[in-house]
């Protein structure tokens, strides 16, 4: 095995590894030298990037599930009884896996280059890098898991610091608040996820996904319980409307390099929602498959596909307006770009949610038994890949609003809306960024935004229309939003105080043009990345034992 | 009758915490829930990894005990588990430190006035 290969094969582990190995050897770097600490940084989250590239190349290229078991060949034992059963941690990367990684990995570089400058004037710095790698850390951590403690280990890890991120200002009482808002919530989430764990742990002796999706039997009472739990604290996790109001406040009192990567770790929370309903649920809510032998029906898993699905699209629908209307009256620019964030976590799960009205049953008939199985329709696939490839467009969409608010933060220390105006005039660059967030964040057609947005219209106008309707209303009213902040920020009169107002450092114009550089690019050529990127992790999550078939061999 | 005095003591403590933190005013108070929601979910973990008649997880190589032993995952559980608790607890008391010097109050409903009245 060469240098290479065997790279690939432990890349699971050094994903997680090196930025955590990173984030320690931090402190010390930095008594050195502050430029060589950045540069130190930047090395690191680029050679995670690196390895990320080459794990995710060979999952979504060649079609295959990469496995690293910490300890072992396999993550079942078996011991003299006979029984196996599994305790090792594994780390199971499938399509949806190396999909998210990539959303990561970009997040994470963009945010430690664009911090290079913007928070150069602060001090700390030392500490302010490890708790950015720490975090990095957690959240592709979240993404590649396959072993439910170990996803709460990471999400914990990523709670911390990424609290003590939002606080960064703790000059400021408005960031102390949301970052206690941000861990009263997250913990009490990570604490329900815990005791979900527990209970399934208790019913079926089991940590792993893969063990847990085989052998789920649904039919008591506990493994209720346990999927509210698991829904309802992934949904703090991500931001879902009624627990929702932690987001405006933590996004916007962070600093914006900061709450890059909070998208990214938002989007790790909904990603995991996904895995529970999708993986370890599966054969009970996506595809139960019934057998009929000899008249007989047994039963191999309940149908919950139409239940979920109702509970998710009005969590949804909610999500978009209460987000919308949010942004619509809200004054501080920050604060309304979060607001836009929360509604662009409805569409997502919109086009998830109404998927699941499009499972219909189909008959085979193989020697006397009769099985039937249940598929997602075409609208549904549709429905499905639309909203996975909204995901990788909302993370870079709000991703470059959010720097261009912290671009005019830098230059002019004003986040109100009110007090701002006529800054196109100094900063060219940051204005031509932001018209391109502005009409990819509201689905407009060169940008990445109205590929996946089209998408899910398209898909959920064949499975209902008024859900169709509301999602292009929301989207007329985001451009709206976006439209007014053009204008009162950037057009208008000259307003004296801002007339020595200069363009941003490099650093930062380098962060905003590489995302606006993979928006135009996804725009450009949606088919490319919706064939590459997004078709196998849509395979990957349609087809539960798929998971189980790969990551227990 | 006695192996569900576990159980009954985690709803207890679960109940009891996300009562403290939805409707407690005080910052300490709604802290010292998390807590007690975070002890509940723990001692549910422990209880679990008890099986009747079974003996504690540790090998000493005697051939005599045919006893089964309990698998120590849950216990393992609960110490991470812990760890993690002790972190959270100290970053937000540290937080609760800062906002008292910002605001010279913990009341939730204060805190929501002074927050609005700096704009």
């Amino acid at each position: 095995m060469n240098f290479f290969e065997s790279l690939l094969t432990h890349s699971p582990a050094l994903i997680v590894a090196v930025p955590l190995l990173g984030a320690f050897l931090t402190p010390l770097i930095s008594k050195i030298n502050d430029k060589i600490r950045n540069a130190f940084v930047v090395f690191i989250v680029g050679l995670t990037g690196v390895l990320i590239s080459m794990l995710s190349y060979d999952v979504l290229m060649n079609n295959k599930m990469h496995n690293y078991v910490f300890g072992g060949d396999s993550a079942l034992i078996m011991p003299a009884s006979g029984e196996s059963f599994a305790v090792r941690i594994i780390f199971a990367v499938d399509g949806l896996n190396a999909f998210m990684i990539i959303i990561g990995a970009i997040l994470a570089f963009v945010g430690v280059i664009y911090s290079w400058h913007f928070m150069k004037e602060h001090t700390g710095l030392d500490k302010y890098y490890t708790l950015v790698l720490l975090m990095i850390a957690g959240m592709l951590g979240m993404m590649l898991t396959g072993d439910m403690f170990n996803f709460f280990v990471f999400l914990e890890i990523t709670s911390i610091s990424s609290c003590a991120l939002i606080a960064f200002y703790t000059n400021k009482g408005k960031s102390v608040l949301a970052g206690f808002k941000y861990i009263v919530i997250s913990t009490i989430g990570a604490l329900f996820i815990l005791f979900a764990i527990a209970l399934l742990y208790g019913q079926y002796n089991a940590l792993n996904m893969a063990v847990l999706a085989n052998s789920i039997q649904f039919n008591t009472f506990t493994d209720k319980i346990a999927l509210v739990l698991l829904i309802s604290g992934l949904g703090m996790k991500a931001g879902i409307v009624p627990m929702h109001m932690w987001l405006p406040d933590s996004y916007g009192q962070a600093p914006s390099s900061v709450t890059l990567i909070l998208i990214g770790t938002t989007q790790a929370g909904l990603y995991a929602l996904f895995r529970m309903v999708f993986t370890v649920f599966g054969r009970h809510i996506t595809s139960p498959i019934e057998l009929t032998i000899a008249g007989n029906n047994i039963l191999a898993g309940t149908n919950l596909n139409s239940i979920v699905g109702i509970i998710l699209v009005v969590l949804a629908i909610l999500t978009m307006i209460i987000g919308v209307m949010m942004a619509l009256k809200e004054s501080d620019f920050k604060r309304m770009i979060a607001f836009a964030a929360v509604a662009e976590i409805g569409y997502m799960v919109l086009a998830i949610g109404a998927a699941f009205f499009t499972l219909s049953p189909s008959e085979i008939t193989i020697e006397g038994v009769q099985v039937t199985f249940y598929s997602f329709s075409q609208a549904g696939q549709m429905a499905i890949k639309g909203g996975l490839f909204h995901i990788i467009n909302d993370a870079l969409d709000i991703g470059l609003l959010f720097l261009v608010a912290g671009a005019i933060y830098y230059v002019t220390k004003e986040t109100s809306l009110n007090k701002l105006g006529g800054l196109a005039r100094n900063m060219k660059f940051t204005t031509i960024f932001f018209i391109i967030g502005l009409l990819a964040v509201s689905g407009m057609p060169p940008m990445n935004g109205f590929a996946s947005k089209l998408l899910i219209y398209e898909s959920i106008y064949l499975i209902n229309p008024i859900l169709a309707i509301v999602a292009i209303l929301c989207s007329i009213l985001l451009l709206a939003t976006f439209v007014k902040v053009l204008h009162s920020v950037f057009l208008g009169p000259k307003i004296p105080k801002f007339d020595e107002v200069k363009e941003v450092p490099a650093s930062m114009l380098i962060g905003m043009g590489l995302i606006a550089i993979v928006i135009i690019f996804f725009g450009l050529f949606p088919n490319l990345i919706l064939e590459n990127i997004v078709q196998p992790a849509a395979d990957a999550l349609m087809n539960y034992s798929a998971y189980i078939g790969g990551s227990l061999l | 009758m006695i192996y569900q005095i576990p159980f009954i003591a985690v709803a207890g403590l679960i109940l009891i915490g996300l009562y403290a933190v939805i409707f407690k005013r005080n910052l300490i108070k709604i802290v010292i829930g998390i807590t007690l929601i975070e002890s509940g979910v723990n001692l549910f973990l422990i209880t679990l990894g008890y099986r009747q008649g079974s003996l504690a997880p540790i090998f000493t190589g005697n051939p005599n005990v045919d006893k089964a032993m309990s698998l120590p995952v849950p216990q393992a559980l609960t110490l991470t588990s812990i760890v993690i608790g002790v972190a959270v607890l100290a970053l937000m008391l540290s937080l609760i430190i800062h906002i008292y010097r910002h605001y010279g109050t913990l009341d939730v409903k204060k805190l929501a006035k002074k927050e609005a009245d700096e704009e």
